[in-house]
């Protein structure tokens, strides 16, 4: 039996692989279920086992995503370390992923966060990315609790962390980078550190 | 027929003025059952200092010694006669069946515990969380009970008529890690708060007196980390502080008032450092963030104006 669920996830995860690809070259609404199934060599009858409608599809990338990128952080968070480390280590986890799985924050920037009409029911508000909000939360209030980080509202905070790693992905997008994000990520690192410490 | 003697350390009197307020028994009816041998505002027949020689020439047998207020053996302080409140405590300790602190004073100590040029007051067992009260920490009574708690800032009338009821008949009173009978204070003014749908929804009060709002994130309530059942045995039998508006600020508890501000919740780059008690930090992020998404229509206009 969990030989064939363990089964059932790869495939979950080649789909997504695949519909991320489709969604970032050609845009959301001009990939089709077909299309998908195609790039995988499957049925568009046996695609539909996995994943309902396309939509449906949409948003399980967003919250697997979350999950994998919440877990990590989750796991940066547990450790006994000072913000700061933390904070390099959670910028450099972000490239990791990016590098390894670089379709799913592309996806994140050309596909979640410009149709957004896609996932206003269901993936509304935090509801999709609540893993790595969450995390960030606990990351956030510990830093200002222990006196390292400024106090101040969660959601400048935010985005002063968050901002910059999606900004990289971006110019990274567009071919202007000369490095890979992932050797910018100290310096990276010590920006957000020095805007979010405490004086 | 039982006898009640009520000492008086450094208090504002209020837990007499709340029990001048017990309905359901009366004042007047409770101590037809138990014959009151002392109370400062109430006695004139004899004085503490009479009666406190009667009751070592074991003339007067004490079932209830109930104390009100902070203990110091400070006489500069705090006097009653010749005695200090301490003085008074060490005689009748072995003399009474049951000892009752009654109030948060004669509990953890309270506001009098926290002067600093006396660092000499405390409560009858404990001092805030510490059982370094002024009984040792394996004190008990000849009963078996160690002082029994019944905290606020008063407490509750109720409180303390039926914990007594239920000694005087014989009952068990089990009592919590501070010494509270866990009958009344295994409840949270947040049980039974009319507020709890905006407490789920994370809908926030931004005034006092409103009807409207949980009064948590905004204005410093401690309904939800608290041991008290305000909003189960109500007061004056029809409201509550945070059904009138007013934020719950913990005054049954061993570490009230050490907080700095009663009207601000905690917060850190905008999250509540304490939340709940029962579940973690990670837990109560995750469903507020997902309250907050789904709002709930009702919440969002007064309660006048709901269908």
């Amino acid at each position: 039996m969990s030989k064939i669920k363990k089964t059932k996830e790869e495939r979950k995860k080649e789909i997504i692989k695949a519909a991320c690809r489709l969604f970032a070259k050609k845009g959301y609404y001009n990939t089709t279920i077909p299309d998908i199934a195609e790039e995988l060599g499957m049925s568009v009858g046996n695609l539909y086992n996995y994943f309902h409608s396309k939509e449906e599809l949409a948003k399980y990338i967003m919250q697997y995503s979350s999950k994998l990128l919440g877990d990590e952080i989750r796991k940066i968070n547990e450790e006994n370390i000072s913000t700061k480390e933390k904070i390099y280590k959670i910028v450099r986890k972000f490239f990791e992923i990016g590098q390894e799985q670089p379709e799913l924050i592309e996806y994140f920037l050309r596909v979640f966060l410009s149709n957004r009409e896609v996932f206003e029911e269901g993936c509304e508000g935090f509801l999709c990315v609540q893993e790595v909000v969450t995390e960030l939360m606990l990351f956030l209030e510990e830093g200002a609790r222990k006196g390292e980080l400024r106090q101040q509202d969660f959601f400048p905070a935010f985005v002063t962390l968050m901002g910059p790693l999606g900004g990289m992905v971006f110019l990274q997008g567009e071919n202007v980078l000369p490095k890979k994000p992932i050797e910018y990520s100290d310096e990276l690192a010590e920006n957000i550190w020095r805007a979010l410490k405490a004086d | 027929m039982k006898t009640l003697l009520w000492i008086q350390g450094l208090s504002c009197n209020g837990n007499t003025q709340s029990l001048l307020n017990a309905e359901n028994p009366f004042f007047y009816e409770i101590f037809q059952k138990i014959k009151l041998i002392y109370h400062p505002s109430f006695s004139y027949r004899e004085n503490l200092q009479t009666i406190i020689k009667k009751v070592k020439e074991e003339k007067i047998k004490i079932n209830f010694l109930v104390v009100e207020g902070a203990v110091t053996s400070d006489k500069r302080f705090h006097k009653i006669g010749d005695y200090s409140v301490a003085q008074i405590l060490e005689i009748l300790k072995d003399r009474a069946d049951y000892i009752i602190a009654a109030g948060n004073c004669a509990s953890f100590g309270n506001i009098p515990a926290t002067f600093p040029h006396n660092t000499d007051v405390k409560g009858v067992q404990y001092k805030f969380v510490q059982k370094e009260g002024f009984f040792p920490p394996d004190f008990k009574t000849r009963s078996g009970y160690p002082v029994i708690n019944i905290p606020g800032c008063p407490m509750h009338p109720a409180w303390f008529t039926q914990t007594i009821t239920a000694l005087l008949e014989g009952k068990k009173v089990i009592l919590d890690q501070f010494n509270r009978p866990k009958e009344l204070f295994m409840y949270l003014p947040h049980d039974g708060c009319t507020r709890n749908e905006y407490f789920e929804w994370k809908v926030e009060s931004e005034e006092f007196g409103h009807k409207e709002g949980c009064l948590f994130y905004n204005l410093g309530c401690r309904g939800p980390m608290t041991h008290a059942p305000c909003n189960k045995i109500l007061w004056n039998r029809i409201s509550s502080k945070t059904r009138a508006g007013m934020p719950c600020i913990g005054c049954t508890e061993f570490n009230f008032p050490l907080r700095e501000n009663f009207f601000e919740t905690k917060k850190n780059m905008g999250i509540p450092e304490e939340v709940p008690l029962g579940v973690s930090k990670r837990a109560y992020i995750t469903i507020t963030g997902v309250a907050k998404t789904l709002k709930n229509k009702r919440l969002m206009v007064k309660l006048e104006e709901t269908d």
